[in-house]
């Protein structure tokens, strides 16, 4: 064990003192000189990502570590973001599906309930801003799929702000409703039942632009409202300083690009403390213990129905506020999103990352959507390029041209993750960043326990009682 | 003395298995009494009654003079009655301290919204938790430096202990064992007959344990009851009980094998 993590260990040390602050901050600039010359370099994206994962691991106080973060995510990144606005909207997708698996980690890692539809909660908050935040509540006796635009909408767009705590309550009432009739289901049955709810909730989104026109069906609803970004934000004399600064034309969608990717970054944030905090709580505890040995746990006092519809209930309010984020990020909304495949690939971000660790899913998260939007798209797209010229593959001697279009990466996402996942479980089923040793790296300053302590029979300490 | 813990004609069945018939039981406050019986008797099957996490096809299980038939198994915690598990049920990935947390989930004030918000009240609940916890553990016989070890690392004999200190964590005003010194050897299972006495003698808890180990039966035990194909067939002091001819045959009537162990264990 310790001849393995010793070349790690031997890096992180590197990273001790003021000195290590300084080879980060070194690292970090590096990067953002990088990005500035050139903005659209897939590899430099992906350097930035990891100085985030570097502050994560090097043996820095927590202080010091915040200060490094916002650093990088309140400053670097929105400045990259100006020369180019897919850097936030990378960001932005990160952070609702690192939400998202948070919110399945609580039900999953912590509780232990493998939940299948947990995508439904997203789509719950999503439709409700959908609904209430678009002109849908006048297209009710219009025929599915029209697109009439109305000059004004039902509510005003600052309702944005209302919505997200409705969408909480939403999207926990929904959670709860699903946990009823599962209470008593295990394992296999349990999956099988959340997936029928996911699937459920994704036919409704389909069907119910009849009799009622409430979904709009399959063509999803648009235009969803953006909420109301503060005046000075948008005045021509900013706008026109930030295209100064850009060297391009910044408009009011590069203005929402920043809004978005800060709150999700918020939301994101928030969740990641109040995960955190309840995992070292009583309820943390609670659904550990049920996840680990339920009748132990009930003998124990803990209550298995409360226990189990909380974990359903908390991990569906996280993902519920980033569906009202998400419908307005997009001003649009339709059934595909929340398909099975997408509640098992933010599945996949939590067994990839480290079921039940905090940290480990965020990773995960950040993985997977990075492989999803950025790193198959970009390789793809290189693919086609490469496929224009005359070039010929090293080794092969096949031009280019002549790779078959069933190659190219985008259209193996899945195939990518399934690989990957079977690696994992083969190397490193625990996960990229496993919650137990994320436990004991918490206890690496305390005094060493010594296995060698053992009792004799006869050493038993006569103390004074506990009462 | 006042009954602590009463059944009265509690019957189970499993299927066409009656696996405790009839049975009749009786603890009295302060007191350690002992449920013995060969394998298959029925004894766990009466503790999971008790503890409800089995329901009782026939009769009445009263606590305190209360009938807690039909409660859930946390609420009949909640209520003081607590035990520990025949092949031991540690939350394996918790940590001991962990695992003594949630053994105290009944006692603990704190809230959810508490632990959000990180407030005064949280942290004080928290606190108190933890050092009740770390005396519980010292009671028990075991450093304070494996709290922070994972439950699974330890040795069988430590399991045991955390097991108790655990389920003291609930201030059970009756604890159950079962079996608590399987697998001991026998100067590990004369230390833990010291920690049972002091259960009772310093915090006052009526203790019943199911027991193999006739030395542990006879030695710590003031009432034995003989539970045998899901029937009470004795009851009584140690004394009684071993000169019972019913017991006798009870346990020389099963088979050789049954039968050397049973004298096995009896041996000091
Ligand atoms: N959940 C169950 N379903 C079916 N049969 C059961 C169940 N629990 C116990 N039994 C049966 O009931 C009978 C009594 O079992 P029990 O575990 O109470 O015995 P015991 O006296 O504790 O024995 P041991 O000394 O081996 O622990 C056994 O025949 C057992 O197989
Ligand atoms: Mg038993």
């Amino acid at each position: 064990m310790s001849t393995q993590i010793a070349p790690t260990h031997r890096f992180r040390q590197l990273f001790r003192g003021p000195l290590g602050v300084l080879l980060t901050l070194a690292y970090i600039g590096a990067i953002t000189a990088l990005l500035i010359l050139e903005p659209r370099s897939l590899l430099w994206r992906l350097l930035l990502f990891t100085a985030l994962a570097l502050i994560y691991f090097i043996p820095q106080r927590p202080a010091v570590k915040v200060i490094l973060s916002v650093l990088l995510l309140a400053i670097v990144v929105p400045t990259v973001g100006l020369r180019n606005p897919f850097l936030l909207e990378i960001g932005f997708q990160v952070a609702v599906f690192a939400t998202l698996a948070l919110g399945l980690n609580v039900v999953v890692g912590f509780a232990g309930l493998l939940d299948l539809g947990y995508i439904a909660f997203f789509a719950v908050g999503a439709y409700l801003w959908a609904f209430f935040g678009s002109q849908q509540l006048w297209h009710l006796n219009d025929p599915p799929g029209t697109f009439s635009i109305y000059p004004t909408f039902p509510l005003a767009a600052w309702w944005f702000w209302i919505f997200i705590p409705l969408a909480i309550l939403a999207a926990t009432a929904t959670g709860i409703l699903l946990g009823f009739p599962v209470l008593r289901l295990r394992g296999d049955y349990l999956a099988i039942v959340t997936l029928g709810f996911g699937e459920v909730i994704r036919v409704l989104a389909n069907n119910l632009d009849k009799p009622i026109n409430l979904t709009n069906g399959p063509q999803g609803i648009t235009p969803i409202q953006r909420p109301p970004l503060p005046p000075f934000l948008t005045s021509p004399e900013v706008l026109a300083t930030l295209s100064g600064w850009a060297g391009r034309p910044i408009g009011l969608n590069d203005v929402y690009g920043f809004f978005f990717y800060f709150m999700g970054l918020i939301v994101l944030i928030v969740t990641i403390i109040i995960a955190r905090r309840l995992e070292h709580s009583k309820l943390g505890r609670s659904w550990t213990a049920i996840r680990e040995d339920d009748v132990a746990a009930v003998a124990m006092g803990v209550p298995l129905r409360r226990t189990k519809l909380t974990a359903f209930a908390i991990g569906a309010a996280f993902s519920g506020a980033m569906g009202v984020l998400y419908a307005s990020n997009r001003t649009f909304v339709s059934p595909e999103t929340f398909s099975l495949t997408a509640s098992i690939s933010i599945l996949v971000m939590v067994i990839l990352g480290g079921l039940g660790s905090i940290p480990g899913v965020v990773l995960g998260a950040a993985v997977v959507t990075l492989l999803n939007i950025d790193i198959l798209q970009t390789l793809s797209l290189l693919l086609s390029s490469l496929r224009q010229g005359n070039e010929v593959i090293p080794l092969l001697g096949v031009p280019w041209k002549n790779l078959p279009t069933q190659l190219d990466p985008a259209r193996y996402q899945r195939f990518v993750f399934g690989l990957l996942l079977i690696f994992m479980m083969i190397f490193r089923p625990e996960g990229m960043v496993p919650a137990e040793r994320a436990r004991l790296e918490l206890h690496e300053s305390e005094e060493e326990f010594s296995p060698e302590v053992k009792l004799e029979g006869d050493a038993m300490p006569e103390e004074q009682p506990v009462d | 003395m006042s009954a602590m813990l009463e059944l009265e004609k509690v019957t189970k069945r499993f299927g066409g298995l009656v696996a405790v018939n009839a049975v009749d039981l009786r603890f009295e406050k302060g007191s350690i009494s002992s449920v013995i019986g060969p394998n298959g008797a029925g004894k766990t099957t009466i503790f999971n009654i008790i503890t409800g996490i089995y329901r009782p096809d026939e009769g009445n299980v009263r606590f305190e003079g209360r009938s807690i038939v039909g409660k859930r198994p946390d609420q009949i915690t909640e209520l003081g009655l607590c035990r520990t598990f025949q092949n031991i049920r540690l939350f394996n990935n918790m940590t001991v301290l962990e695992n003594i947390l949630v053994g105290a989930h009944t006692r603990t004030p704190s809230t959810a919204w508490g632990a959000v918000l990180r407030t005064r009240h949280f942290k004080e609940a928290e606190e108190a938790a933890r050092q009740e916890a770390l005396q519980l553990l010292r009671f028990v016989g075991l450093p304070r430096g494996l709290g922070d070890q994972l439950a699974r690392n330890l040795p069988y004999g430590q399991q045991r202990r955390v097991e108790i200190a655990r389920a003291l964590a609930s201030k059970p005003r009756l604890l159950l064992l079962d079996e608590p010194t399987a697998g001991m050897n026998p100067q590990e299972t004369e230390s833990a007959m010291r920690l049972f006495r002091r259960l009772r003698d310093e915090l006052g808890i009526t203790v019943v344990l199911i027991e193999h180990d006739m030395k542990v039966v006879m030695g710590i035990s003031e009432r034995v009851s003989v539970i045998d194909y899901g029937q009470k067939i004795a009851e009584g002091t140690p004394e009684e009980v071993r000169k019972d001819q019913r017991v006798i045959e009870a346990y020389l009537g099963r088979s050789a094998m049954v039968e050397t162990a049973a004298v096995e264990r009896s041996r000091p």
